[in-house]
């Protein structure tokens, strides 16, 4: 360890070159197209800030942007709010009165949907929510079947049908996270607080939860940051539709990039996408830090 | 009784989990006729494989298999060798200005795809890597591998002194301490990261769909998207297709 640091460097070219080809490079052009018009062919012409004045008076791109935060609520917080609870009853109830192995077949159940590509999910979910797919005929089946819809045709219901197929998709990672965490967790507290004649309520909540901040942390900020990027389920279950109810920024950017082929709105989609993203990630790591000293 | 609710709320949690790939099963082994008649809800007659076969000719899902198969396994292996070169550098070698270079492969996994993508199809374009497998390689090769970097980067810090002491003792010079000492102790995690980079990158989706356009290069995934946008299958046609679409997922299942 005493000879030449420099000499490290060597091992780290690979891969900058990479990083410097692949990322940063493409990123900066990103940046430079934005403030450009461009139809992706020709010269790209200098507009300045244009696109990014047009962008805050484009009702389509702050209606995304709105469809965007019902998706952090259904890949984020109801995933993680629901996993804490499952998690929390296959931990201390399942695993225990039935063993870890009843355990872990139920968190297997829970989790398959994290493992499938996303095209399987959406093509299994457009199947089940068609008109004349499985939902309504079981709605019928039990009596409901006035509750019947066109799921992911109807404008006023497509994006809760979305929603609902994310929370199914996304709420085995965290009931993963946390069953990992508790293991970690210190079980004399919990018989401590029992002793206390604490309720099972009352330790999940004072004991379980301030254990598993980390993996809170984790959980939501991974979580958020998947929903404010979400595109292939959009893509495979609705295109956006029916009349843009279930578009999102990453979806409106490639449908300019590729479809309207107006490179320089959709670079400038991107950018303010990806400044959001980046100043989320800085805001949760700096309250985790603050969390973390005693 | 409190009990009994808990265990049978987790019950029905997980036929709801399953339930969508069990009626998707189910329905993947119906003759088209046998679904019109009868709806996607009732047990098939008998076995009709029919559908898959003729989905799996229409898309030529071979192909498409193979793709997926060899650039995951690339990505993943290429991707776990930059992993090891970086973190070697970063966090046992602390290289000047680690820190901020390890926040550029942060952001660089942070990023969303949109901010690369069309930057990206023009460069391939310009390359002659457009629609080739090997674009794609080399693109999820560095996104995978800055997670890669960050994590074992972090666990190079706490690597055992000694052991790169006596390698050096004995005459290794750096790179030789990498392959016979580094590599081999921290083999678990190189087999872990292996894993989730074969997963994620069979899993992607935004990324080759913009790159891989034709049926040679598209991968699982892609082709099922795809042909799901278009509306072009009968329902027991899409059944097969998910069936198929879910029947090889990753080398550790």
């Amino acid at each position: 360890m005493t000879r030449s640091r420099g000499s490290y460097l060597l091992f780290l070219i690979p891969g900058a070159l990479l990083l410097i080809a692949v990322i940063l490079v493409p990123f900066a052009m990103n940046i430079g197209i934005s403030f450009t018009q461009w139809s992706g062919a020709g010269d790209p012409k200098w507009t300045g800030l244009d696109n990014y004045r047009r962008l805050f008076a484009d009702d389509v791109f702050w209606a995304s942007f709105r469809h965007n935060v019902g998706l952090v609520v259904a890949m984020a917080i109801v995933p993680t709010v629901a996993g804490l609870v499952i998690a929390a009853a296959l931990f201390d109830f399942v695993a225990k009165r039935f063993g870890a192995r009843a355990a872990s077949v139920l968190r297997a159940c829970v989790y398959l949907p994290q493992v499938l590509p996303i095209a399987v999910a959406g093509i299994v979910w457009s199947w089940l929510l068609a008109p004349e797919g499985a939902v309504n005929e079981v709605l019928s089946a039990v009596g409901l079947g006035s509750l019947a819809q066109n799921w992911l045709g109807d404008p006023d219901v497509a994006l809760w049908s979305v929603m609902g197929v994310m929370v199914w998709i996304q709420v085995g990672y965290p009931v993963v996270i946390f069953m990992a965490g508790m293991q970690r967790a210190d079980p004399s507290l919990h018989e401590a607080a029992e002793l206390d004649g604490a309720s099972w309520w009352g330790r999940f909540w004072h004991v379980t939860v301030p254990q598993l901040r980390p993996e809170l942390f984790v959980v939501l900020l991974t979580c958020t940051i998947a929903a404010l990027k979400v595109f292939g389920p959009i893509y495979v279950l609705t295109r956006g539709g029916p009349g843009g109810s279930t578009n999102v920024p990453s979806y409106y950017s490639f449908q300019n990039f590729f479809e309207k082929t107006q490179v320089g709105y959709g670079a400038a989609i991107a950018t303010v996408l990806t400044v959001l993203i980046l100043v989320l990630t800085t805001v949760f790591l700096r309250v985790q830090k603050r969390g973390e000293r005693p | 009784m409190k009990r009994h609710v808990t265990l049978w709320s987790l019950i029905v949690l997980a036929v709801v989990m399953l339930a969508p790939f069990l009626v998707v099963a189910l329905n993947a082994l119906k003759s088209p006729s046998e679904y019109a008649t009868d709806g996607p809800l009732s047990f098939p007659d008998g076995v009709y494989l029919q559908g898959l076969i003729d989905f799996w000719a229409r898309v030529g899902f071979g192909q498409k298999l193979l793709n997926s198969v060899v650039i995951s396994g690339s990505v993943a292996v290429l991707a776990v060798v930059i992993s090891v070169l970086n973190a070697y550098a970063l966090g046992i070698g602390r290289v000047r200005g680690r820190t901020w270079i390890l926040v550029a492969f942060l952001i660089a996994n942070t990023l969303p795809q949109e901010a690369l993508a069309y930057p990206l199809y023009f460069l391939a374009n310009e390359t002659g890597l457009y629609d080739t497998r090997l674009g794609v390689i080399i693109i999820f090769t560095i996104i995978q591998a800055a997670f890669g970097t960050y994590l074992l980067s972090s666990t190079y810090v706490g690597f055992p002194h000694e052991l790169l002491e006596a390698a050096y003792l004995d005459g290794a010079n750096k790179w030789q301490t990498l392959v016979r000492v580094v590599v081999p102790i921290s083999r678990p995690t190189l087999g872990v990261l292996f894993v989730f980079f074969f997963i994620w990158t069979w899993n992607e989706f935004f990324l080759p769909l913009i790159l891989l356009i034709s049926n040679d290069t598209q991968t699982v995934p892609v082709a099922l998207g795809v042909l799901q946008g278009q509306r072009m299958m009968d329902a027991t046609m899409t059944s097969a297709s998910a069936l198929l679409g879910s029947s090889r997922r990753s080398p550790s299942s």
